[in-house]
């Protein structure tokens, strides 16, 4: 591995000896990896292997049982994530993040959506509710600021026609839009996306793409993303973590990890000489031994 | 057989409603005949005899064969096309004339309001007018106020509360008590019953925080059970079951309403009636239930109210978006609790009494079924709802003329919870979301739409 990666010379989010246990079962164990400040960092791996609980960990909705999160933020703020509940996580160390199964307001505007993400700094500017509810201090302008923002990234993922539409109208690679829009409204330093491109087609998906690198390039903001999507993966990651059982079992470039032979077998499955291959090692190590 | 050659006529299906009809006037003879018909009883020697009946028996099945008649004929189709008209998506002309009408609706009601009592005064006469704008008017507009208190909680929140009446019995309690113990006016008072009220909702809001629906429910129940019982039977504090009788009334500017010379009637010059008090009260419930509804409209615009109604839809978003919904679930409560505190206290001013008997778990539910009928989250439908439900009530008490069809014997009260019952059961067949079930958005970028009650998530609690 290089030393000039990004991930190990100035990382946003590093995460050591992550272990979460649900009764006995082991669902992370003894992760640790690195993401690095701009880049695309994918969690890979079979289903069931654990990704989806590290990413719950990271954005505190579960409590991991052992490990470390530490997130470093641009401006040089510290956090240690497993210590603060969720919302801290997302209002203070600015962790944004999306749902595997779309979870959009979906009795509310897209344009209402995206006004809830801003929840925080508006809260403030209406005087928490007190000034608002009497019409005094400035949350008239900070809601147009708010609006203008909220404009902004419809623009970018292509909803500005659907604003004043419920989300729950809008079909579902728009939602999958919305949802980032919603997210990155947060001005979040680090996006973890869970499984962005489920149920996209190529089109919306190489779209997908265009927009995940645009965030990138324009607002700064480091990408965590979980993939199915192979070709998503190996187009705009920089560095790719596969995940088996809960234990890591490879860590690169994505050039790295697709030759990696663990990742092979685990993930893309083992070709057929190759098991044979493998049962011959085994026939002569349990001969070795007998 | 009138009913076959009505079937050739056109529109409904008269034939097969016939068939239908005599079909379950069948299954009706068969049923009742035996049942009623034939009646078992002791004759003069102790022995055991027969009587026919059978008139009883056969006025049952005429009247199921004309109720299914009528069913088949005119309801089921009536219903069925329903389905299938609201199957169908409303184009933006129809939605945006929907909206045009509920507002025109609640600018013509709220002028309607102001002139209520002089309507009544004028139409009644000074004396008479006391029944429409003290059993009408001032009933009504309490329960509208608690409606609207309790549909932040419910219709915004999404959090179900069954025991709203408590923090009306805290704010009902607490003028009542303070007013006589510390003889503090109305005016002091009105604020301060909201602010205990709201305290009470926080202290609620805490340990309930972590429940959701059924069991959050279950909760607030019982919380209103346990407020009620003790106001029973601490009887040092709040005077047991007796309750508090003789609750100083409210003044205008210091003017009493009473026989007094500085009473409001000699200083007028008016002769002397109790209508003008009321009349009073009546702008007084008014003016605080317009002050809720704007409260209301105000803080749906703040980030505080959209994050009540993020709440309802979905919580983890919420949290995922730095949300502490905590916080926002107390200030649902204890800002719910205030304004059923403000009605409380203008209750036992206007009672001059309270006692237990007035906080028992069917006003909660009553309330509850205001903001259900209404739709949740609608102010417009949760005021039609009450409008229905306690004038549909008080109306009731109005059908004592009905005793020369029933007989002397019959009081229309007792029918009031059977009749409220089947209009709520049909209302919620017809209507499943309530009368007003669309959603006005908060915010607009290009054009207002009303969102569709499928859309919108009813909470969990």
């Amino acid at each position: 591995m290089s030393t000039q990666n990004r991930w190990e010379n100035d990382p946003i989010l590093e995460v050591q000896h992550l272990t979460m246990r649900f009764g006995g079962l082991v669902a992370v164990n003894d992760l640790t990896f690195r993401a690095g400040r701009g880049d695309v960092t994918a969690l890979i791996g079979p289903n069931g292997a654990g990704k989806t609980t590290v990413f719950n960990c990271i954005t505190g909705f579960y409590k991991p049982t052992t490990g470390m999160l530490q997130l470093k933020h641009r401006a040089g703020g510290e956090w240690l994530l497993e210590r603060m509940p969720d919302f801290k996580i997302a209002q203070k160390a600015r962790v944004a993040r999306t749902f595997q199964n779309i979870r959009l307001f979906s009795g509310m505007t897209v344009l209402e959506n995206l006004l809830v993400a801003q929840h925080n700094p508006l809260m403030i500017a209406s005087g928490m509710t007190f000034l608002g509810v009497l019409g005094i201090g400035g949350y008239r302008a900070k809601e147009k600021e708010a609006i203008e923002r909220a404009k902004y990234w419809l623009d970018k993922t292509r909803l500005m026609e659907r604003a004043d539409d419920p989300a729950g109208d809008l079909p579902y690679g728009a939602q999958r839009r919305l949802e980032i829009a919603r997210a990155m409204c947060t001005e979040p330093e680090l996006l973890c996306l869970d499984e962005p491109a489920a149920g996209l087609n190529p089109r919306e998906s190489a779209e997908l793409n265009q927009l995940l690198l645009g965030i990138r390039e324009t607002e700064g903001t480091s990408l965590l993303l979980i993939e199915h999507d192979m070709s998503v993966v190996m187009e705009i990651s920089d560095h790719v973590v596969v995940l088996e059982y809960g234990t890591k079992i490879s860590d690169g470039t994505p050039a790295e990890v697709k030759s990696d032979p663990k990742v092979i077998a685990a993930y893309l499955g083992v070709d057929d000489e190759e098991v044979e291959t493998v049962e011959h090692q085994l026939d002569v190590l349990t001969g070795e031994a007998n | 057989m009138a009913e076959s050659s009505k079937a050739a006529a056109a529109g409904p299906d008269f034939g097969k409603a016939a068939k239908d009809a005599l079909l379950s006037g069948i299954i009706a003879f068969a049923l009742f005949g035996p049942l009623v018909g034939l009646r078992t009883a002791q004759n003069m020697n102790n022995e055991l005899v027969v009587l026919n009946e059978l008139g009883k028996a056969l006025l049952i099945t005429a009247i199921v064969v004309a109720g299914r008649f009528l069913l088949s004929a005119f309801v089921f189709p009536a219903i069925a096309s329903r389905g299938k008209k609201s199957k169908a998506i409303l184009t933006p002309e129809e939605v945006a004339a929907a909206s045009a009408r509920t507002r025109n609706v609640s600018r013509g009601a709220l002028l309607f309001l102001l002139v209520y009592p002089f309507l009544m005064v004028l139409i009644f006469g000074v004396q008479g007018s006391i029944k429409w704008v003290d059993n009408f008017g001032i009933q009504i507009l309490i329960y509208v106020m608690l409606g609207w208190g309790l549909n932040i909680v419910i219709g915004l929140a999404g959090l179900l509360d069954l025991g709203y009446v408590a923090f009306y019995a805290v704010g009902a309690y607490s003028y009542a008590l303070l007013a006589i113990n510390f003889d503090l006016s109305f005016w002091i008072l009105l604020p301060l019953s909201g602010i205990l009220a709201a305290f009470w909702g926080m202290i609620l809001g805490f340990p309930v925080l972590r429940l959701r629906g059924d069991y959050l429910a279950i909760v607030t129940l019982a919380f209103g059970e346990i407020i009620r019982l003790v106001l029973i039977n601490w009887k040092d504090f709040s005077g047991g079951s007796a309750g508090i009788s003789s609750i100083p009334k409210v003044t205008l500017f210091g003017i009493k309403f009473d026989a007094s010379p500085e009473g409001f009637a000699k200083m007028f010059d008016l002769p002397m009636s109790s209508a003008y008090y009321k009349i009073f009260l009546y702008y007084l419930i008014l003016a605080l239930a317009l002050l809720t509804a704007y409260v209301t409209l105000r803080l749906r615009r703040l980030p505080i109210g959209r994050a009540w109604e993020a709440l309802r839809e979905d919580e983890v978003a919420c949290r995922s978006l730095g949300i502490n919904t905590t916080n926002t679930k107390l200030t649902a409560f204890a800002i719910g609790a205030m304004f059923a505190g403000f009605a409380g206290s203008f209750f036992a001013a206007r009672q001059g009494f309270v006692s237990p008997e007035s906080f028992v778990f069917m006003e909660s539910a009553v309330i509850v079924a205001i903001v259900v009928l209404g739709g949740m989250g609608s102010m417009v439908g949760v005021a039609i709802a009450a409008v229905v439900m306690i004038g549909g009530t008080e109306l009731l008490r109005e059908l004592s003329f009905l005793k020369v069809v029933f007989g002397n014997d019959f009081n229309p009260d007792q029918f009031r919870m059977l009749i409220f019952g089947l209009a709520m059961v049909a209302t919620m067949i017809v209507r499943p979301r309530g009368f007003v079930s669309a959603r006005q958005p908060t915010a607009v970028l290009f054009e207002r739409k009303a969102i569709s009650g499928d859309l919108v998530k009813e909470g969990h609690g």
